[in-house]
């Protein structure tokens, strides 16, 4: 493998799977309590929220990544709060790479998060609050576990969506070697040099392989949960 | 039990409109379907509120409309047995059954737990999965699960309906035995006649969303009046 792939190549794979692993695993809880709202929650303002969250699906992606730029660069409004409170920079840096994968991966990961609660039968939900449990233990014992399918459906999407993400997230951090070159950025600028093919060529390879590792994972755990639902 | 009802409630084109007050231990409800018993029991246990009116159990206010109260069904402790079993799939017979002990804050029946088991006939179930189990054993489950809650209250909504002859041969003894033994009140839906002359002291038959009968008669047995114009008295 090291003979095969360069030291650029190992840097872009590895940042790639860190920025995607991140993005995920930072989106889920987000993603959960959205996901849970839109679902099983009726309130003012619902359409308005929920369109909010697809946004970045529907948006050109350089649109998502102009707009991070403006709001969490060093000199956006967020930016630069966090900076000075937190010391937390996105601009140009592998975080803001993140920051752009789940972003983008948001919608995805809420949509199947919503259809998973959605289809949970309220009528079990009414059976446990009978029994005593509280809403916030109805959730947890009840509408989580039941979900569980869409959960894990929804967190392959984002996790393939980050690894794929390339426009918001070069307008956002650039494509900067060994901090924000991912992946999809390193093969895009491969393509763009005399001589680059066979390093497209190899990272395209690595990128079907890192999917298909991701689907047989999240297929591998949507049966172990399905198998825990109902299995006799 | 001494049961005060007064609920009136509209859901798209059906109505609901019901009043009585009973002292029985054991009331069954009957009816045609569509005719709001279901609808009356979730109003009973929370799931639904009542649009107009008040529901008081033992001198608990489960809800007021007029002085802003609603108990939320978790805080009512009332066990409901559901037609459709309801069981939690993602959970064993064991775990079904001791769901509502979790929460019952170390309220216990007495002589729980072995005892309910046994008495249900379920012991031989209790590591099997909710979802591959009979319809008679997951009622008998259904039935174990609301007990062990400890229910100051127990609701009952057709519960033999999707068994056959045989399986509901077996279970309404039981439900009478559990009536007996806990002295749970119990409050029983159902359109069969033989279930519900067999468990309930009275016996309130609606159509419609209304009361339209009531055995036995309280007016000729000295008891509560069955329905009035005038609003139930707030004082009791």
């Amino acid at each position: 493998m090291m003979a095969v792939l360069s030291d650029a190549e190992l840097t872009a794979i590895s940042l790639s799977l860190k920025v995607a692993s991140v993005a995920t695993l930072a989106s889920l809880l987000p993603g959960i309590g959205m996901g849970f709202l839109l679902a099983k929650r009726s309130f003012s303002g619902k359409f308005l929220l929920n369109s909010l969250v697809h946004l970045p699906l529907v948006l050109p992606p350089v649109v998502t990544g102009y707009l991070l730029l403006l709001s969490f660069g060093r000199r956006g409004p967020i930016g630069e709060v966090l900076d000075r409170c937190c010391g937390l920079v996105f601009s140009f840096r592998w975080s803001g790479a993140a920051l752009a994968s789940a972003v983008m991966g948001f919608p995805l990961l809420v949509r199947a998060i919503r259809l998973g609660f959605e289809s949970v039968d309220a009528r079990l939900e009414n059976a446990a609050s009978t029994l005593g449990a509280s809403p916030f233990w109805v959730f947890l014992t009840v509408t989580l576990p039941l979900g569980a399918p869409g959960i894990v459906a929804g967190a392959l999407l984002c996790f393939a969506k980050a690894l794929g993400e390339l426009g918001a997230t070069i307008t956002f951090v650039s494509n900067i070697p060994g901090e924000t070159r991912t992946l999809a950025s390193a093969i895009y600028t491969l393509t763009q040099v005399p001589g680059g093919d066979a390093g497209a060529l190899r990272l395209t390879l690595v990128s079907i392989v890192i999917a298909m590792s991701a689907l047989a994972a999240s297929e591998g755990l949507a049966a172990i949960v399905h198998r825990r639902l109902v299995a006799k | 039990m001494n049961f005060d009802l007064d609920v009136a409630l509209a859901q798209g084109d059906f109505r609901l409109a019901l009043r009585f007050r009973s002292d029985a231990r054991t009331i069954g409800i009957t009816g045609p379907s569509g005719s709001g018993k279901t609808t009356l029991l979730n109003v009973i246990a929370g799931t639904l509120p009542p649009g107009h009116g008040h529901v008081k159990i033992s001198g608990r206010v489960f809800a007021d409309t007029r002085r802003n109260i609603l108990v939320p069904p978790h805080s009512r402790n009332v066990g409901y047995v559901f037609q459709d079993g309801r069981l939690f799939p993602h959970l064993t017979v064991q775990q079904n059954l001791f769901y509502g002990r979790w929460f019952s804050r170390g309220r216990k029946l007495p002589a729980a737990g072995e005892r309910i088991i046994g008495l249900l006939g379920i012991d031989h179930l209790l590591h099997r999965r909710a979802v591959g189990l009979s319809g008679g054993e997951q009622q008998r489950v259904a039935i174990g699960r609301a007990l062990f809650a400890a229910p100051r209250l127990l609701l009952m909504d057709e519960p033999l309906a999707g068994l056959d002859v045989e399986r509901r041969s077996e279970i309404l003894p039981l439900i009478a035995r559990v009536r007996d033994e806990y002295q749970i009140p119990l409050i029983y839906v159902s359109h069969a006649e033989d279930e519900i002359l067999r468990l309930a002291d009275e016996v309130i038959t609606i159509s419609g969303g209304r009361l339209i009968d009531r055995r036995p008669d309280p007016i000729q047995t000295g008891g509560e009046e069955v329905c009035g114009d005038s609003e139930v008295d707030h004082t009791a």
